[in-house]
């Protein structure tokens, strides 16, 4: 290109960009919640949102604001991790989890599965439902982690609008089940709540990809739509913890549009779909 | 500034559209030569659940390669980006893509105001923004954010498109640099590497 051409207008060093990383730091600092490694852009339209939630004219207000009102904080980080789940979302991805991985997993005495970033719990469940469908679920404990408290307590009541439960329903049907949804859940007041018996076999709990380690090994992860949101070095933290976690060729599923090839791990996995970004540690890896 | 060419050649372009904007596509992506200079980002309203096949269907009928939006990908020179189906497509600084699933923004994932507003932020004056055909004011904010960033910006002329929407939208949230129909976008964006 033109060697004259003048530079871009914000190379980091804008105003919005400076007070961005300068909020950012500060939330770190005082909350411990890590969004440093974060994909600046969509963090910005979110903290938009949340400065007009919160009537801030600038983010430097809103920094104002949560260094010195404590209860203003969970309000953002509300906001910063905005629920977007929904169950079955993608169902090709649950069809090639049935179709693939679930009669490696079948041999199996027991199993232990982890949804990472399970926000307000529907990944959690419907692979609860599906290992259920699968005859699993009696023997799997399935870890569902997230860094907001307030999505995990929703998450553990397992309670979703009606107005959603047409789209899981259609997603479900799609996934390969060979059951209806409504056979999982009881309706009233507007609400459709599922069934206990899924609850048992799953532990919500917090825990940061940015900030911890790997608590326990488990033989599947799943973490969709969420490795999207962080910049380079956060997903190689993220897939590198994964590698840690799984077992001896263990399983990683992976969003629709993500993939390990930023990462240096991706070296340590073996690619089982394309189309479904599922992925198998390899051996010794 | 002479009519039909632009002030400084773009370091970017992006260009977004919804119904109609399939045919207007068709006209100016396939005028952009081999060896164009600038990536090229591209929004479109479709449905969601329907693997996408517009890298498919332009790679046939363009000189520059044409790709479906990855997550955290470099951005090559020359290279025709859509946005993915149900995913938001912005521009990070580097530059490289990322995608979102956050809300629809105007009903639309991917929204053409997320996209224009993101490469905004990161070429500035250094971006030319174009708003298609459509049944949509997605699109509107987004021009209104090149324009402030002192970027450039094209409309199709309304009379022009088959759904005016968009357009008229974007017309009236800010005052577009050039309203053209579609051979006269067409014969301006082949001029850009001249």
């Amino acid at each position: 290109m033109d060697a004259e051409i003048e530079p871009a207008a914000d190379d980091g060093t804008g105003g919005c960009a400076i007070e961005q990383r300068l909020l950012l730091e500060a939330i770190y600092q005082k909350y411990h919640y890590d969004f440093r490694g974060y994909a600046p852009a969509s963090i910005r339209r979110r903290l938009e949102t949340a400065m007009g939630r919160m009537s801030c004219g600038t983010l430097s207000q809103l920094q104002d604001r949560i260094l010195h009102d404590g209860s203003a904080f969970p309000s953002l980080l509300d906001t910063l991790t905005v629920p977007v789940s929904e169950m079955f979302r993608d169902p090709g991805y649950f069809r090639a989890v049935r179709e693939q991985i679930v009669p490696l997993l079948k041999t199996y005495p027991s199993l232990k599965v982890w949804v990472a970033g399970c926000s307000t719990g529907e990944e959690a469940y419907s692979l609860a439902i599906l290992l259920h469908e699968e005859g699993l679920l009696e023997r799997t404990l399935i870890y569902a982690t997230d860094i907001n408290p307030r999505w995990l307590e929703a998450a553990q009541a397992g309670v979703y609008g009606l107005d959603r439960i047409a789209q899981f329903t259609d997603n479900h049907r799609r996934s390969g089940a060979g059951r209806s949804l409504s056979e999982y859940y009881t309706a009233a007041y507007g609400r459709a709540a599922l069934d206990r018996s899924f609850k048992q076999h799953i532990v919500f709990s917090d825990h940061s990809l940015a900030t911890d380690s790997v608590f326990a090994e488990v033989e599947l992860i799943s973490c969709r739509n969420v490795l999207i949101y962080f910049k380079h070095e956060l997903q190689s933290r993220a897939i590198g913890l994964f590698r840690e976690a799984l077992c001896r060729k263990g399983f990683l599923g992976i969003g629709a549009k993500e993939s390990l090839r930023f990462s240096t791990h991706e070296p340590a996995f073996t690619e089982l779909s394309r189309e479904h970004r599922l992925f198998q540690k390899k051996e010794g890896a | 500034m002479r009519p039909g060419t632009l002030p400084t050649p773009p370091h970017a372009i992006v260009i977004g559209g919804s119904a109609g904007a399939l045919e207007a596509l068709g006209a100016l992506l396939p005028a952009l030569p081999s060896g164009f200079p600038a990536p090229v980002f591209i929004v479109l309203h479709l449905p969601r659940d329907i693997p996408s096949m517009l890298a498919q269907i332009f790679a046939a009928k363009c000189a520059l390669p044409v790709t479906e939006a990855e997550d955290k990908e470099p951005i090559r020179p020359g290279t025709i980006y859509f946005a993915p189906p149900d995913y938001h497509l912005l521009i990070e600084q580097g530059p490289y893509l990322a995608l979102s699933v956050d809300d629809p923004v105007n009903l639309s994932r991917p929204s053409i105001d997320v996209l224009f507003e993101s490469a905004a932020d990161v070429y500035g004056r250094s971006l030319l923004g174009i708003i298609l055909s459509g049944a949509s004011a997605d699109g509107a904010a987004g021009l209104a954010a090149v324009r402030s960033a002192g970027g450039f910006t094209i409309v199709q002329d309304p009379q022009s498109a088959p759904m005016p929407l968009m357009t008229t939208s974007a017309l009236e949230r800010c005052q577009a640099d050039c309203v053209l129909p579609l051979d006269q976008i067409a014969a301006l964006l082949r001029r850009i590497d001249r």
